[in-house]
């Protein structure tokens, strides 16, 4: 089944300046998609129209092959779990307290702490290794940890789809490395279909299924990681020199961009 | 930001009983004080048509609830706004509510006229309708393309306010001396009242307030960590926005028609809130609204007591006590 459907989508925040321009791209449930290309290209814009952070565009989005116009704000919400870039806290949460919004779109008026919710956010946090640090405000947190409680929020909606816009930037390698883990195990374990733009290209390699790659308003490659992640198609794509390096120990080789001499 | 630790769900629920135990003991005691100190037996031994009974009856008791209510009115307002502007320096002034409030009651000092309507004081009156022309202004004003993002909005807000507040200044500086000096002390935020027509008005407002904010508390703490959040987590933003913003303009226009600009509640009333309970609305919009009322009625306690016989606008009181408590409030947090 088509998870996501997308057709002909056009917009821009201006009329006459496109982000994106008639993209199409349809998405299989319990797919590891990964989103690839340039600084302004789209990318963000385009996972912000899979949940209508953005309204207004052009053309036919389908979740669940249902057009998104018609499911209100709170059913999205149960479907689709989105994890941005971590910016300041102007009033700090606990942990606790901001992984529990993840469960809004499940919630009613004036109710309490409900024994469910409770015990979802209490398994999603132990399984975030964030349980230690439950009644921390958020903003104390290091860059990599704060990074975790975004994560687990959107795992607390419970989502079939879940969007990561660039979630391990600026990361230390550590925790660039146990965020993906994590994101690639509940992957698997909850068959959640993902939507991950990242300009990683050695991780993407290793773990997603399909890149689609984005360059000038458009999808302009998709296909399994083998295919789209050659020299060529990656040169034309970011507009750098790039080379292909052998790793003997995994027995496999990866494309890096080339050292300017 | 300000917060070093915080409180789990059963000290936020200690922190909000004793805050409930604390209301109910000023509301109850500071009817007594006032220029004429009352005893307990001048109440309950009086007999009809005493002049005791009709102080503590007529001015005390109305002049506490009203107190009450417009402290916790502007304390929620101010809330509200801090929560959907992610900003800790927004009060319920800054959308130019008040000074439209300001600006008409401004209008009808300067003009000299004496009226009264439908049991409103032209003050009243005038004041509403200046309140009610600048909310249909920023509300204009929101609808434009232009001001979509938030930021525009208040920057909006901000422009209309000091536009206002000059025109005021323009007015003072035409009208007489004592009209001048009347709209100063408008402008200080008092509360007196005699009898119980402006009780009447405010009170269902505060309550009616408190019930639709606590009703969206969910929604305030998912507004408060961005708009993009909140929308991924199924807030419908921009509906949610409207209806909180015509409620606050709604609170925020009566209460300055009838107590003026009372400084300091709205914009500092919430941070102490959020010193004691945290960010989570679903405690701190009944801790500010409880807190809110007790700080505005302990603040009129003390203006209508400090110079005894005379009083001072009790706008000048909140800064001067709230400052250093405030203060204190930081710093017991630092060491704790």
């Amino acid at each position: 089944m088509n998870v996501i459907n997308i057709e002909n989508l056009s917009f821009g925040y201006i009329p006459a300046r496109a982000i994106l321009h008639d993209v199409h791209l349809s998405i299989q449930e319990g797919e590891y998609i990964t989103m690839i290309g340039p600084n302004g290209v789209g990318k963000s814009t385009l996972l912000k129209c899979l949940n209508r952070i953005i309204k207004g565009f052009q053309g036919s989005i389908k979740i669940f092959e249902k057009d998104i116009e018609r499911y209100s704000q709170k059913e999205l919400g149960q479907l689709i779990g989105y994890v941005p870039q971590v910016r300041e806290e102007i009033f700090p949460f606990t942990v606790e307290e901001f992984v529990f919004m993840g469960r809004y779109p499940y919630r009613k008026p004036f109710s309490g702490t409900m024994a469910r919710d409770r015990k979802i956010v209490e398994e999603i946090l132990r399984k975030t290794e964030l349980a230690s640090l439950a009644y921390e405000p958020v903003n104390h947190l290091s860059g990599g940890e704060q990074q975790k409680v975004y994560l687990a929020a959107a795992l607390a909606q419970q989502p079939k789809i879940l969007l990561l816009d660039e979630p391990t930037a600026h990361l230390d390698p550590k925790h660039h490395a146990a965020i993906q883990n994590m994101v690639v195990r509940m992957a698997k374990e909850e068959g959640i279909t993902i939507l991950h733009v990242t300009h990683d290209l050695h991780y993407i390699s290793q773990n997603s299924q399909k890149v689609v790659a984005l360059k000038e308003r458009r999808v302009f490659a998709v296909g399994a990681p083998s295919e789209v992640l050659n020299c060529e198609i990656l040169q034309e794509l970011y507009g750098t020199r790039f080379v292909r390096v052998f790793d003997p120990k995994l027995n496999k080789s990866f494309v890096i961009p080339e050292a300017e001499a | 930001m300000i917060v070093a630790s915080l409180p789990k769900h059963s000290t936020k629920k200690i922190i909000l009983s004793s805050l409930l135990v604390v209301t109910v003991f000023v509301l109850i005691f500071s009817p007594f004080f006032g220029s004429t100190p009352l005893a307990l037996k001048d109440i309950f031994s009086a007999t009809e048509g005493k002049r005791e009974l009709d102080i503590f009856w007529q001015m005390r008791v109305p002049r506490v609830i009203l107190a009450f209510c417009a402290g916790a009115i502007f304390s929620m307002s101010g809330m509200v706004f801090q929560a959907i502007f992610r900003n800790p320096l927004v009060s319920p002034f800054t959308l130019g509510v008040s000074a439209g409030a300001s600006l008409g009651a401004s209008i009808y000092i300067a003009s000299g006229f004496s009226f009264y309507l439908l049991g409103l004081s032209g003050l009243s009156i005038f004041s509403l309708l200046g309140a009610g022309f600048s909310i249909i202004l920023v509300w204009f004003l929101a609808q434009l393309p232009a001001t979509r993002s938030m930021t525009k909005l208040l920057l909006a807000g901000v422009v209309i306010s000091f536009f206002f507040m000059s025109l005021i200044l323009f007015i003072q500086y035409l009208s007489g001396l004592y009209q001048s000096f009347r709209i100063t002390r408008w402008l200080m935020g008092s509360i007196y009242v005699f009898g119980y027509e402006e009780v009447s008005q405010v009170f269902p407002l505060a309550i009616v307030g408190l019930l639709i904010i606590w009703y969206f508390a969910q929604e305030l703490n998912l507004l408060t960590t961005g708009e993009e959040i909140a929308l991924s987590r199924g807030v419908d933003v921009h509906g949610l926005v409207k209806v909180l913003f015509f409620l606050i303009s709604l609170m925020i226009g009566s209460i300055v028609s009838v107590c003026g600009p009372v400084a300091f509640v709205g914009i500092m009333v919430p941070h102490m809130g959020r010193l004691m309970v945290g960010t989570d609305h679903r405690y701190l919009t009944m801790t500010t609204f409880l807190f809110g009322g007790i700080f505005l009625v302990v603040c009129d306690t003390l203006a209508r007591t400090i110079i005894a016989p005379a009083e001072i606008p009790v706008g000048i009181i909140t800064a001067i006590l709230g400052g250093p408590f405030f203060f204190w409030l930081l710093f017991e947090q630092r060491k704790g």
